[in-house]
């Protein structure tokens, strides 16, 4: 138990440290777009592949699991459209991507460590936690919830196209489940959601790395720890903003 | 100058400097010695701040380093370079852009002066037309020259070297001691260098601290090092027989 108040207490103050008031606010604009590129544009193609295909898995399980009479076929639209905003496009995608950038961005930090990297920056007056980890936070709040917005679209037209191409759904039902009782707010609901993960894959993961003590098998050991501690950080968000926010 | 005073530090419980007072002087090289595992990289750790100490005091010429927070011993940090074991340069940034960056993070020069900053830097150091390499494309002895232009970059009023020469060739490791006396003679900076290497400590060594269990065991300098009766610093200087023979005949040679 004292280990879990020591963790809670030093990630606590790594981000006070972090959120300390940038001395150089040029510097931090290009880390910033530098982050936008290795945490974002790079993650691209992951989120467009997962996002097609469990588009099209949802669309073609749903008219396999519907074929009733009694259940009209806009179903499926609706459905894939419910799935992809309201937990495919930011939950899931984000649990892949705690995987994918927060065990890069607890690795990263975590060498810099090893390598006395971060103490060279201390030794300079650098403050270390905040030009290593603001600018990822920064760039992972601004540029996920855009992510999932092209995740959501990607999952829906996939669901189009397998949906009328194996000849399960009609266009004009598809987009008629699609528009049916939509809500836009479960949009909001969802891009808050992302935020959050955001915030937690890469604090998280750059608490991991940051604290890091010892070789390339300690590096490691951070990188699994900031992924695990990551998803399992997501999913209780992801339950008490559900409760907030839905219910 | 640097005053250390009273300064212990333990980790765990486990004492590892017990009571260390000890001063380091401006434009000359002050070593730290001592065995692996004597803590004199705890020391050095300790004065520029990267470990705290559990009791006593540092000053950098008058100022009192302990007693400030965290943000205030920026503008302190501000005048220290540091050169680490491993180098230890933004593996992610070319050669230029390492010496560059605490000017870009804390001078407000534009690009044509950083530019001519950095190439000075770099001629210091021999290492004119290396700018776009990478780390990992240069030897062991260049990444040390590059932590020395990083180091240099700022002008810096005290150098921190952390074993400049581990892993370097006697040759190689010539050119980093003659790189390291020179800069400190010619801009008059407080060198702080923790070695076990005692090839530079006569080479270059204007005064040497000797660290022996975290304790301050022996002050003094290159001449009298040679010279000592105290055991811990003969078995240190001379640990081998064959070293003890030359040590014997030097000193026939005297009498």
């Amino acid at each position: 138990m004292s280990g879990l108040f020591s963790h809670i207490g030093r990630y606590s103050i790594l981000l006070g440290q972090v959120f300390t008031r940038p001395a150089k606010a040029s510097e931090y604009r290009r880390l910033i777009v530098d982050e936008l590129d290795k945490i974002g544009l790079q993650s691209l193609g992951i989120v467009a592949l997962l996002s097609f295909f469990m588009g099209a898995v949802v669309t073609i399980q749903t008219a396999a699991n519907i074929d009733s009479g009694w259940i009209p076929k806009w179903t499926i639209g609706f459905t894939t459209r419910q799935t992809m905003i309201l937990e495919f496009s930011s939950t899931i995608v984000c649990l892949i991507l705690s995987g994918k950038v927060g065990g890069n961005i607890s690795s990263e930090i975590g060498t810099m460590r090893i390598t006395e990297q971060i103490d060279a920056m201390d030794v300079m007056g650098v403050n270390s936690a905040s030009v290593l980890i603001l600018p990822k936070i920064i760039a992972a709040i601004f540029i996920f919830p855009f992510m999932v917005i092209g995740s959501m679209f990607l999952g829906i037209c996939a669901g189009a196209i397998v949906g009328t191409g194996q000849g399960v759904i009609s266009l004009t039902d598809y987009i008629y489940g699609l528009q049916y009782y939509f809500e836009p707010y479960q949009v909001s609901y969802t891009l808050i959601k992302t935020v959050v993960f955001a915030f937690i894959i890469t604090s998280i993961s750059s608490y991991h790395g940051y604290f890091t003590k010892g070789g390339a098998r300690e590096v490691g050991q951070s990188s699994t720890k900031a992924v695990v501690y990551s998803m399992v950080f997501i999913l209780l968000s992801n339950y008490i903003l559900t409760q907030l926010l839905l219910l | 100058m640097i005053e250390v005073k009273n300064i212990s530090k333990s980790f765990d419980g486990n004492t590892v400097l017990h009571d260390v007072t000890t001063e380091f002087l401006p434009g000359k090289v002050n070593f730290i010695i001592g065995r692996s595992g004597s803590r004199k990289s705890v020391l050095t750790k300790c004065i520029v701040g990267l470990n705290e100490v559990d009791k006593g005091e540092i000053f950098f010429d008058g100022r009192n380093f302990t007693s400030l927070n965290k943000w205030d011993r920026r503008s302190i940090r501000q005048e220290m370079g540091m050169l680490f074991q491993g180098a230890a340069l933004f593996d992610s940034m070319t050669v230029e852009e390492n010496v560059m960056y605490p000017l870009r993070m804390f001078s407000k020069m534009t690009k044509a002066e950083l530019q001519k900053r950095v190439d000075e830097c770099l001629e210091r150091v021999n290492l004119s037309g290396k700018n776009k390499l990478y780390p990992s494309e240069i030897s062991g002895g260049m990444q040390k020259r590059t932590g020395i232009a990083r180091a240099i970059a700022m002008n810096p009023k005290y150098l921190f070297c952390d074993e400049p020469n581990s892993g370097l060739d006697p040759q190689t490791a010539i050119v980093i001691d003659n790189l390291i006396k020179e800069i400190t003679v010619d801009y008059n900076i407080t060198t702080v260098v923790v070695s076990h290497d005692m090839a530079s400590v006569i080479e270059i060594g204007d005064l040497i601290n000797f660290i022996y269990q975290g304790n301050l065991w022996w002050r003094g300098n290159p001449a009298s090092i040679l010279n000592s009766d105290n055991k811990e610093v003969t078995e240190f200087v001379f640990p081998s027989a064959f070293m003890q023979e030359i040590r014997d005949a030097l000193r026939q040679g005297h009498k």
